[in-house]
């Protein structure tokens, strides 16, 4: 049985612990809804771009197409991009980030291949290295901007394509949060490299005329695609963050309260208690007189 | 008959709106776009894009960097990487 003091102790303990989860959760609240805005402002561009790749793909063929397309020809070497917040408090969202990249790079072992690691953001490092010690190729570090933008999604396309060309990978998979709701963040994956042909869009009639040539397009149209694609992942990895802390950080709130509830029960029981045996004491005491 | 005109960045979508004429900064070259253009597609270098909204205003020039531009049925739209308005 807890002395009254320490009781009191306790109660004050949770009661700042509570303080911080609230806070956290009401930033996070407000956090969310500009990261939500901006993953959605990003939505019509990326759509945009899929299209207009869609209807060039098809026509771009054969040996012509860039290697980016196309692929190198090999099957072997995976790289997994995985993106991860920088920041913890955010519930489940970094653990099961990593698990599905776990299970990719399981079952893409039991196939027989090699799997690599691309990290962005801090949070999947410890786990994974854990246990691929040495299937790090590579971690971007996201932590020091405030809200990561085109410029990290461009320096981590870019250094991926150079990554491709160098013929270090055949295969890249992307391992990002999908953002839905507060309430879910779904993991996904997706083939970053080689871009994975769009679904044929219906052929129009009309001639298009390309300009400089339609390869020359593709060819620069493509790395365009990916980053598109990271910038994309690094929007919704926001939201997600954002979703996430405050969903946990709100029941983390609840959480508290019940057990200062619980405690204060406690208290109050034991200070009553107290005051029972002084009385009996007392009464006995007089009586015996 | 107004022509469709898109402008969309990474970032947002910053126009959509009729307009008469655009002349866009083409890799080969600036080329204006009409209403009724044939369908079109071109990789853009940096440059400015001249948005006329009526026939002889004044055009408003919006820059932009990186991307090209896509003239189909609906209009044309511009996908830049940045894009500094004026």
């Amino acid at each position: 049985m807890p002395s009254l003091k320490e009781l009191k102790d306790r109660i004050g303990s949770v009661k700042s612990t509570q303080k911080i989860t609230k806070a956290k959760q009401m930033v996070a609240a407000a956090k969310l809804r500009r990261a939500q805005a901006a993953a959605e402002a990003g939505r019509p561009y990326a759509e945009r771009l899929s299209a207009v790749m869609a209807s060039l793909a098809s026509k771009v063929s054969g040996d012509s197409a860039p290697k980016l397309l196309a692929g190198n020809g090999k099957d072997q070497r995976h790289m997994l991009v995985l993106v991860n917040t920088d920041k913890g408090l955010c519930g489940g969202l970094n653990a099961n980030l990593v698990k599905e990249a776990k299970l990719q790079a399981k079952r893409l072992i039991a196939e027989g291949k090699d799997v690599s690691f691309y990290l962005v953001g801090k949070k999947g490092r410890a786990p994974i290295t854990r246990e691929y010690p040495n299937g790090i190729a590579k971690h971007y570090d996201t932590s020091n901007v405030r809200t990561p933008g085109f410029e990290e999604a461009d320096g981590i396309a870019a250094e991926l394509i150079e990554m491709f060309d160098a013929d270090q990978f055949d295969v890249a998979h992307l391992i990002r949060p999908k953002f839905q709701s507060a309430l879910v963040q779904n993991p996904t994956t997706t083939q970053l490299i080689p871009v994975p042909s769009p679904e044929v869009a219906e052929d129009s009639d009309a001639v298009v005329e390309y300009e400089p040539g339609e390869e020359e397009i593709l060819e620069e149209l493509l790395p365009r695609y990916v980053k598109t694609q990271l910038f994309g992942a690094l929007l919704e990895r926001e939201a997600s963050e954002q979703g996430a802390s405050m969903t946990a950080m709100d029941n983390a709130t609840r959480n508290a309260g019940d057990l200062i509830q619980k405690l204060t029960i406690q208290y109050n029981r034991s200070r009553q208690a107290a005051i029972t045996t002084e009385l009996i004491e007392i009464i006995a005491g007089a009586e015996a007189l | 008959m107004p022509l469709h005109f898109e402008l969309v960045t990474p970032a947002k979508q910053v126009r959509s709106e009729d307009v008469h004429m655009v002349v866009v900064p083409g890799a080969e070259g600036e080329f204006g776009v009409l209403e009724g253009h044939a369908p079109f597609m071109s990789t853009i270098r940096d440059g400015a894009v001249q948005v006329y909204k009526t026939e002889g205003a004044a055009p408003e020039t919006i820059e932009v960097r990186g991307g090209f531009a896509e003239v189909g049925e609906t209009g044309l739209t511009v996908l830049a990487e940045h894009v500094e308005e004026a």
